[in-house]
């Protein structure tokens, strides 16, 4: 249901003579080959792909358009990097149309790989060439694109320009592989996992610099667990579990799903007499105005709420008419965990 | 120059000398290593001026009568203390005065001990009164293609040949498959061939440094000869890299770790370190083994640099050897493209 919606920047794009800010970006970055292209830059359409042991990817219809950042969302084996390499072109199919700027991996190959931009998981590139080395070596794959220092700008890496691959920090690579990525300038960019492995603050600078490729209009597909990450990032969001989509839509939409706007966690503990706690009424929780659910995962409630201010001094009521002792009391934002915690009953990183 | 900064072609090659000449342990063991090795064995096999052999005698008379012989310097020395020497190995001979005829004491076993035999006699014999039954004289010759280090340069070459076109093209190109670098490759639009042949070139240019270095330091400090013609001779390494290019291809086509691909080199280059005549002849081995060795691109390769600098024969006589190399290159090369392993 939620494809229904179009995403806005893909709004944007399609009556591109709207005078908007955010349109004018997006018609200066892209040029005139891209203005015929079609709408959509990504289409699959009942994509299967098995390996000896694990259905990797089962059934997958996903639709990006251009100009959109579009994010895979799932725990490790969710089947995401089998995704994104079957729309690279990296693995093929057993069944299922794949189809990129209207062009397919059968006929168009040649084309469509001056046209995508990629990055993968775990590319080491060689560790006595220079930034500008391996720059200057990836541009020269490609029939147009950016300059060798244009590269450099969008993925700041100014001051590493003569610096050796192997001197680089985590951050640093990633950013050249960005760099690698961008230097076709690329309509489709895919970036596999681009934050695994990074420091919060590593993490924060690619974000950064995604951000401002989102803002110059080009359109993105990445991969990612973590779902700050998505959140932050992306337009909209396909959450996969088992090599199935499990839901899609904006962060905003997902999120919306979970039934409230905060989630209050709680657990109880023994009240001191050594004669353990009475089990939670589950159904006087669910009776306060306000609580949408209840679940328990390993001791710790949680209670999708909205109104928050209004509710917590009602559960601590609720609890205490039971005669409860807290042990635990904490409230956060729903997130993107908490919709894959209630789809699939498991956390993200649990795997 | 603006046009070669965008051949993709161009900076692949560029890009694998840059990797080369950054990797100073290669670089030993390309350039400086063979010639430590040249250098290594013309000392070890050196030919010196004939030597003088140590002798000793018995008596003051014995061994004056040896002392006229230029082969030989003797000195006087009772019987127990030389018998010690020989053992020790510091006289070849003792030459003991018995009553009525003289013994010599040696070990028959050692070639110098047996010609040191031979002269004591003669000089002996010659200070008894002993005349020449025939006239003879003596026409000293010191050839050079004849000499040890004459046969094993053009062995050397080939090995190291063998050596650095495996070596470069085959760890390589596992280890960029390792670091999922050939992924990132293939995911880009670079023509695959391209990626091949860049091999192929910077190989051939850093063919030519090595072997121009490594002969003209043989032919600078020992001498060695050319008696075939240069380019002949240029073709032939051009050939036997190639050759051991396909075979390094070959060997690294499939192999997902360094580790597995160092092992495969060397069990591919072993049967031709020990079989294909480096140090020694590979007429050695049986008969029965022979049309294996011959097959053996080190083999042909060295035979035909061998028949190249010291008989100066011509490509023309060195077919069978030309087309071995060629059959190594081209077979090695068409396999290895059905199979490589791009991911």
């Amino acid at each position: 249901m939620w494809r229904r919606h179009p995403p806005q920047v893909a709004r944007c794009a399609e009556y591109s003579t709207i005078p908007n800010s955010k349109c004018d970006t997006l018609g200066a970055m892209i040029n005139e080959q891209e203005k015929d292209a079609p709408e959509l830059s990504l289409r699959l359409h009942g994509v299967r792909k098995a390996f000896v042991d694990v259905q990797a990817v089962d059934g997958l219809d996903l639709e990006v358009a251009r100009g959109e950042c579009f994010g895979l969302l799932g725990p490790n084996g969710a089947g995401k990097t089998t995704t994104i390499e079957i729309c690279e072109g990296l693995t093929t199919p057993d069944e299922g149309t794949v189809e990129l700027l209207g062009l397919n991996w059968r006929t168009s190959a040649g084309e469509l790989r001056q046209r995508i931009g990629i990055q993968l998981q775990e590319t080491q590139f060689p560790d006595k060439l220079t930034v500008e080395e391996t720059l200057r070596l990836f541009r020269s794959f490609f029939k147009h694109g950016l300059s060798v220092n244009e590269s450099i700008v969008t993925a700041q890496l100014e001051e590493k320009r003569k610096s050796r691959v192997g001197g680089l920090s985590g951050g640093q690579k990633q950013r050249l592989a960005m760099a690698c990525a961008l230097v076709g300038d690329p309509a489709l960019l895919f970036l596999d996992e681009p934050t695994t492995g990074l420091d919060p603050q590593a993490r924060r600078h690619l974000w950064d610099l995604v951000d401002g490729l989102k803002q110059a209009g080009r359109t993105i597909i990445l991969t990612t667990h973590y779902m700050e990450e998505a959140e932050r990032l992306c337009d909209r969001v396909a959450i996969m579990d088992h090599g199935k989509v499990i839901a899609l839509g904006t962060p905003q939409q997902l999120i919306a799903t979970v039934g409230g706007e905060d989630i209050v966690e709680f657990a109880v503990g023994s009240d001191g007499t050594g004669a353990g706690h009475a089990p939670v009424d589950g159904s006087l929780l669910t009776a306060i105005p306000g609580v949408q659910s209840h679940r328990v995962d390993a001791g710790l409630h949680q209670l999708s709420v909205s109104e928050l201010h209004l509710v917590v001094p009602r559960i601590f009521t609720a609890l205490t008419a039971q005669g409860l002792h807290l042990s635990e009391f904490r409230t956060h934002s729903a997130t993107l965990e908490d919709v894959f915690v209630r789809l699939t009953g498991r956390n993200l990183r649990d795997e | 120059m603006n046009k070669l900064e965008f051949s993709s072609l161009y900076q692949l090659t560029m890009v694998r000398f840059k990797l080369f000449l950054r990797e100073p342990e290669a670089i030993f063991w390309i350039f400086i290593f063979p010639i430590l090795l040249a250098i290594g064995l013309g000392i070890a096999f050196r030919n010196r001026p004939a030597d003088v052999l140590q002798v000793g005698a018995t008596t003051a008379q014995l061994t004056q009568a040896l002392a006229a012989d230029k082969g030989l310097t003797a000195a006087t020395i009772d019987e127990q203390a030389g018998t010690h020497a020989l053992a020790t190995g510091s006289i070849l001979v003792l030459v003991i005065q018995r009553p009525d005829s003289v013994a010599y004491k040696y070990d028959d076993t050692n070639p110098d001990a047996r010609t040191a035999r031979l002269l004591v006699d003669r000089a002996i014999q010659t200070a008894a009164g002993r005349k020449q039954a025939v006239a003879s004289e003596n026409e000293l010759v010191h050839e050079t293609g004849a000499r040890y280090i004459d046969f094993v340069v053009p062995g050397l070459l080939g090995m190291n040949l063998m050596g650095s076109a495996m070596w470069g093209l085959g760890f390589s190109i596992v280890e960029a498959r390792q670091k999922k670098l050939l992924k990132r490759l293939v995911a880009s639009p670079m023509p695959r061939w391209q990626y091949l042949m860049s091999f192929l070139l910077s190989r051939l240019a850093m063919l030519f440094v090595e072997v121009v270095v490594f002969l003209a330091f043989t032919r600078v400090v020992f001498g060695v000869p050319f008696r075939g013609s240069l380019p002949a001779l240029g073709l032939l390494c051009l050939l036997t890299s190639l050759a051991f290019s396909g075979l390094g291809l070959l060997t690294a086509s499939r192999a997902r770790t360094t580790e597995a691909v160092s092992g495969l080199m060397n069990l591919v280059m072993l049967p031709m370190w020990i079989l294909s005549g480096i140090f020694f002849s590979a007429t050695r081995f049986p008969a029965l083994v022979q049309p294996i060795v011959r097959a053996l691109p080190l083999t042909a390769a060295i035979d035909a640099m061998r028949g190249n600098m010291l008989q100066g024969l011509n490509l023309g006589q060195q077919l069978v050897q030309v087309g071995i190399l060629v059959a190594w290159f081209v077979i090695p090369f068409a396999i290895s493209l059905r199979i490589f392993r791009w991911r």
